[in-house]
């Protein structure tokens, strides 16, 4: 079994947890213009690199960010979504 | 040994020949260079070389002939979608894949026994009336069966019946089928390798250049080769493929991973598949059950398998038929799957002139092998897409009009 570390939890089995997809920032509804919103609904960032993704743990609700390498699968940090830059 | 055997053996008459050259030296420029040599690209280049005369053609595959996603699917044939256009185009496949043998001369094993899809809940039954009439109207076999008429197809399977999984009726796609994916694409490579095509297996693409808005030619491990036109069918490196020419795909790869038990006497006919199990199966003709198929619920360029999926494969298959517990489990595997957004393919046109796309096809392509290759092949050699294919364009995304096949799609194939 696969484990993630929650900020709250700590390391749990992957199983208890829902993937939430890469972090994406809507835009700004006001200026947005038609091509930028097909990009925030269909273009996805998918580079074999590091990607800030959305995680939550289920059993708790808890919401959270993981950077992981979506070629190697290796997690290199999980934290709070208040400490998003 | 016999001297009539070795009279053979070194007869003229009877000259050694393997189904395709070894791979040649690469020359410096070709009419059509196609990346990836999967059951796509093979059949693309057999379609070009036999019928739109464009011979000067190389396919340039990374790894081994077919070794991608062609190898890890789990070669369910069908055309039981929902939109008007995805169901005419893989139509178009299916009675293509009745035709292979004969086109390519070479055994495909195509065995149309039909695919039953079960519904545990009333949601699905009802998705299931709209696609029946959908495939009546686009001219398929599919038709919605009581749970008499998932007897009477299948008869082994677990009914349920007052369980909390209980089948409360199935879509019946009488033209489903599977067939042998090597054969499928050696047959294409045989074919296109004796009219001129070259094959270059361990061949890496490394760079696509690109002047003034038009593709000139690709940049390899082995050189750089000039091209007219170069088309881009690489399965799980789709997206990183077309953006060394800086197009970017609407692609995310997630894993797509299935199972084979060992050989058993044939006693399942039809293909059955599980909506709410997210399980299908279906007996090889060496017996064997080919169990899929699970996506890992994370993006990943991974292809190892994962304990908990494989699990999940197991349960929904003893389930289905609980006969299967004491059966063992003889290879598994996992392939990248370059998803769309629509599930839907990406073919056509790129924002580089010259660049065609044979992409996205996610879990859904070997059905579309030859289909897509004749197609692709018709849209190289007149540089213009035929209206087979108009819908699937890259540019559907920008003009909001999706071609949404999520639902005929999941554990469905």
């Amino acid at each position: 079994m696969k484990l993630l570390t929650c900020p709250m939890n700590g390391p749990r089995n992957i199983s208890e947890f829902q993937y939430l997809g890469p972090v994406r920032l809507s835009p700004n509804p006001e200026a947005a213009s038609d091509a930028d919103w097909a990009g925030y609904l269909f273009g996805a960032p998918n580079d074999r690199d590091f990607q800030r993704e959305f995680w939550r743990h289920t059993p708790s609700n808890y919401v959270f960010v993981a950077e992981r390498h979506i070629g190697t699968g290796e997690v290199r940090r999980t934290y709070d979504p208040g400490e998003m830059e | 040994m016999p001297l009539s055997l070795l009279k053979y053996g070194l007869s003229r008459d009877y000259p050694v020949t393997g189904d395709i050259p070894a791979t040649p030296d690469l020359k410096r420029s070709y009419d059509v260079v196609i990346v990836g040599g999967g059951g796509h690209g093979l059949a693309c280049a057999h379609y070009l070389a036999k019928y739109h005369g464009v011979t000067d053609v190389a396919v340039l595959e990374k790894g081994y002939l077919a070794g991608g996603n062609t190898a890890r699917n789990t070669t369910t044939i069908r055309s039981n979608y929902i939109t008007p256009e995805g169901i005419a185009f893989y139509k178009e496949g299916v009675k293509l894949y009745g035709e292979m043998s004969g086109e390519l001369d070479f055994n495909v094993m195509f065995s149309q026994r039909g695919q039953l899809t079960l519904a545990h809940t009333e949601a699905t039954l009802r998705s299931f009336h709209l696609r029946a009439e959908m495939g009546r109207h686009m001219g398929t076999r599919l038709e919605v069966v009581d749970q008499k008429g998932v007897e009477a197809l299948c008869p082994r399977l677990n009914m349920d019946y007052g369980g909390p999984l209980e089948v409360l009726g199935g879509l019946w796609h009488a033209d489903g089928g599977t067939a042998r994916h090597d054969a499928v694409a050696w047959g294409y490579a045989r074919e296109a390798s004796r009219r001129g095509v070259e094959i270059h297996q361990r061949t890496t693409v490394e760079a696509i250049d690109v002047e003034k808005g038009r593709v000139t030619g690709v940049v390899t491990d082995r050189g750089r080769v000039a091209a007219g036109a170069v088309m881009i069918a690489c399965g799980g490196a789709n997206y990183e493929v077309a953006k060394l020419a800086g197009v970017e795909l609407p692609i995310r790869c997630y894993p797509l991973q299935a199972m084979v038990t060992q050989p058993l006497k044939p006693w399942l006919d039809t293909l059955v598949s599980s909506v709410s199990l997210h399980t299908y199966l279906v007996q090889s003709s060496r017996g064997e059950l080919v169990i899929g198929g699970g996506s890992d619920p994370y993006m990943s360029y991974s292809t190892r398998s994962t304990l908990e999926m494989k699990e999940h494969l197991a349960e929904g298959a003893v389930h289905l038929f609980p006969f299967l517990k004491g059966v063992r489990v003889l290879r598994q595997w996992a392939g990248t799957t370059d998803m769309t957004p629509d599930y839907s393919p990406i073919m056509g046109a790129s924002p580089v002139d010259g660049l065609w796309l044979d992409c996205g096809w996610g879990t859904w392509g070997f059905k579309a092998t030859p289909v897509a290759g004749k197609r692709m092949a018709e849209t190289i050699a007149a540089g213009k897409v035929p209206d087979i294919l108009a819908p699937f364009a890259l540019d559907r995304f920008e003009r909001f009009a999706v071609l949404n096949e999520m639902g005929a799609t999941a554990a469905s194939h």
